[in-house]
């Protein structure tokens, strides 16, 4: 099992935060909207450095999305900020139509996903996004795993032309992907190559996933660990080589059971290599509040859960080859 | 930008209202051909489209979608689409027989407007009401942003003011001194299910344009030609003050067909085929049939 270094430890939306910047610093073009959020979303250093390319919104999400889809038709390219349940549970219809169907160059940037929002509980961790992301035609899906890469994700959607949901969060967690590594929409990132089990990991579960890959390594067993920074379109190729090879898989996502990574995988592969596959994610339940931590471990969201998962995994696996 | 053509040559009135008729016949016979659509509003926003593509914005029907260097339109309430889209065809964006596809499947023209299905003049899909005001808001300053002077316009119904994304649009407007805008409420009183006073009265529409930071303006008749453009021409010259621009366009809903006046019933109901005959008797052909 190939070393991890952990460079620093910083939240995805400071990410976001410096993406931003840069993004805005690279294309006269970009713009950005909040909806009251503007410390949470990291917005300041681009509200100070481009004040007449930022737009306040106050806390009217739907406004926010129609305005964005507006600013495009001038060839602008909106980046709006807010958590990640007001991004897109509150604004489906209007991320529908006046976006999504329409075609437009908005990117939705979406904050505190997830359980890891913590206390402020289920009212705010939504867990449901990426599903409601990924069934929206056109739409770009992706979901980050470190300080690094959130960066580097920023400025690539900015570089592409279409709607994206870019989902990040809010508590500070191991940055070990290089700031040099280049983010690829669209093409998962190998981090260690295996050939018992391959997990597929996406946002704070990456981290979880190389934990798990150590504990795993420890037992005997030699896990392949992908990146799946883009669910959408999400990199097939990448994910039905690595089953090919291993003969099972573990999806890992902080997000419910229905409809995001692990629903991805799972259509990859009974379409093209059915294979077993177990999957990490919340079951089919709210949150509640607690401390990120506390609720990781109580919804089952652990380097812990994903070793378990891959056990059962390659057990089955074995029970199909007996 | 220099390739924009100012078809909008001001034309006399009675061309304008020449070619007002024409298109009412092009609606009643859209939606008589397949069956179905939005009549109603359809017909008591004629001059308004008519008004806007035939004399008022500078425009350009070599369609761009950015539209910098143009006064753009937007259509909020998207199922009166059949009229926008037969000024579109008839004001030179596509050809005037692929009105005949209106709602049939593989048309451009579908049932609701869409940048979708590619057709030339469409800048965002509508239908799903209350977001047109938000993304004209949107095109307003990206304008600004771009040093464009021109204008926006956009359409919204009066039923749909029931949405709250309209008021959260106009409180942003206002804020952001959105100035380059000229939002319409056609305001003609009826909403599907009857009308607006007994469904969700709007109480004093204007007083609450005005108290979000409007400038407003009463448009008694919507389809009066001469009126109606008098009242945009004056509503020109309130823009670039600092606040956007609200006209309250009362209309009759059906205007020009008499069985069809005044009546919500007719919002989303298409003419059989004696109905139709009885409504093209009334409406002069004058630029010739799709």
């Amino acid at each position: 099992m190939k070393q991890f270094t952990i460079l620093d430890k910083k939240d995805t939306r400071s990410g976001f935060g410096v993406g931003l910047l840069e993004a805005g610093r690279k294309n006269p073009n970009v713009v950005a909207l909040c909806a009251d959020l503007v410390g949470s979303l990291k917005m300041d250093a681009f509200i100070k450095e481009f004040p007449e390319r930022f737009f306040q919104v106050g806390i009217a999400e739907a406004n926010m999305m129609g305005v964005a889809a507006g600013l495009t038709i001038g060839g602008k390219i909106p980046f709006t900020g807010t958590f990640a349940n007001f991004s897109t549970g509150r604004v489906y219809d209007q991320i529908r139509q006046s976006i999504a169907y329409s075609d437009k160059n908005v990117k939705i940037c979406a904050s505190h996903a997830g359980l890891t929002l913590g206390e402020d509980g289920a009212t705010h961790q939504i867990l449901e996004d990426l599903g409601m992301m990924r069934m929206l035609p056109g739409m770009t899906v992706i979901n980050p795993c470190d300080f690094n890469q959130t960066k580097a994700a920023t400025m690539a959607i900015a570089e592409h032309h279409g709607p994206v949901y870019l989902r990040f969060g809010r508590p500070v967690v191991p940055v070990f992907i290089s700031e040099d590594t280049p983010f690829i929409i669209g093409k998962a990132l190998m981090l260690n190559e295996g050939a018992d089990v391959s997990i597929f990991a996406t946002g704070h579960m990456v981290w979880k996933a190389i934990e798990a890959g150590h504990i795993l390594a420890e037992r005997g067993i030699d896990a392949e660990i992908i990146n799946i920074h883009t669910i959408k379109p999400l990199d097939k190729e990448a994910i039905l080589e690595s089953v090919k090879k291993t003969g099972c898989a573990v999806s890992a996502e902080e997000h419910q059971l229905n409809g995001g990574l692990g629903d991805a995988i799972a259509h990859v592969l009974s379409s093209n290599y059915p294979s077993p596959l177990e999957m990490v994610a919340v079951q089919d339940t709210f949150g509640e509040s607690g401390t990120p931590d506390e609720l990781m471990v109580k919804y089952g969201l652990t380097s812990t859960a994903i070793v378990d998962a891959a056990e059962r995994a390659i057990k089955r696996k074995k029970e199909v080859l007996a | 930008m220099e390739s924009v053509i100012q078809d909008s040559t001001p034309k006399t009135l009675e061309e304008l209202k020449d070619i007002s008729s024409q298109v009412r016949r092009d609606i009643v016979r859209m939606v008589h051909g397949v069956g179905n659509g939005h009549p109603g509003g359809a017909l008591g926003c004629t001059e308004y489209f008519v008004a806007l593509y035939f004399h008022l914005m500078k425009h350009n029907p070599d369609f761009q979608m950015d539209g910098i260097g143009e006064d753009l339109c937007f259509l909020s309430n998207g199922h009166i689409s059949a009229v926008w889209y037969s000024v579109l065809a008839r004001s030179g964006y596509f050809p005037v027989a692929e009105l005949s596809t209106h709602r049939k499947i593989n048309s451009r023209l579908q049932g609701h407007p869409t940048t979708h299905e590619g057709l030339p003049g469409i800048r965002m899909a509508s239908g799903s009401l209350g977001q047109g005001l938000s993304v004209a808001v949107g095109a307003a300053q990206a304008k600004k942003l771009n040093g464009d002077n021109h204008l926006v316009y956009v359409l919204m119904g009066d039923g749909e003011q029931d949405e709250g994304q309209i008021w959260e649009a106009a409180m942003y407007a206002a804020h952001h001194k959105v100035d380059n805008l000229i939002a319409t409420v056609d305001w003609n009183g009826q909403q599907i299910d009857g009308p607006t006073v007994k469904v969700m009265d709007l109480k004093d529409l204007p007083a609450k344009y005005r108290a979000f930071g409007w400038e407003v303006i009463i448009l008694e008749n919507g389809n009066d030609m001469a009126e109606l453009i008098k009242t945009y021409e004056h509503a020109k010259t309130l823009t670039g003050k600092g606040s956007p621009v609200a006209i309250m366009m009362k209309t009759g809903m059906g205007y020009g067909v008499d069985f069809m006046m005044g009546s919500h019933k007719w919002h989303g109901v298409a003419p059989n085929d004696d109905q139709l005959a009885q409504a093209l008797a009334q409406l002069p052909e004058t630029l010739g049939d799709f």
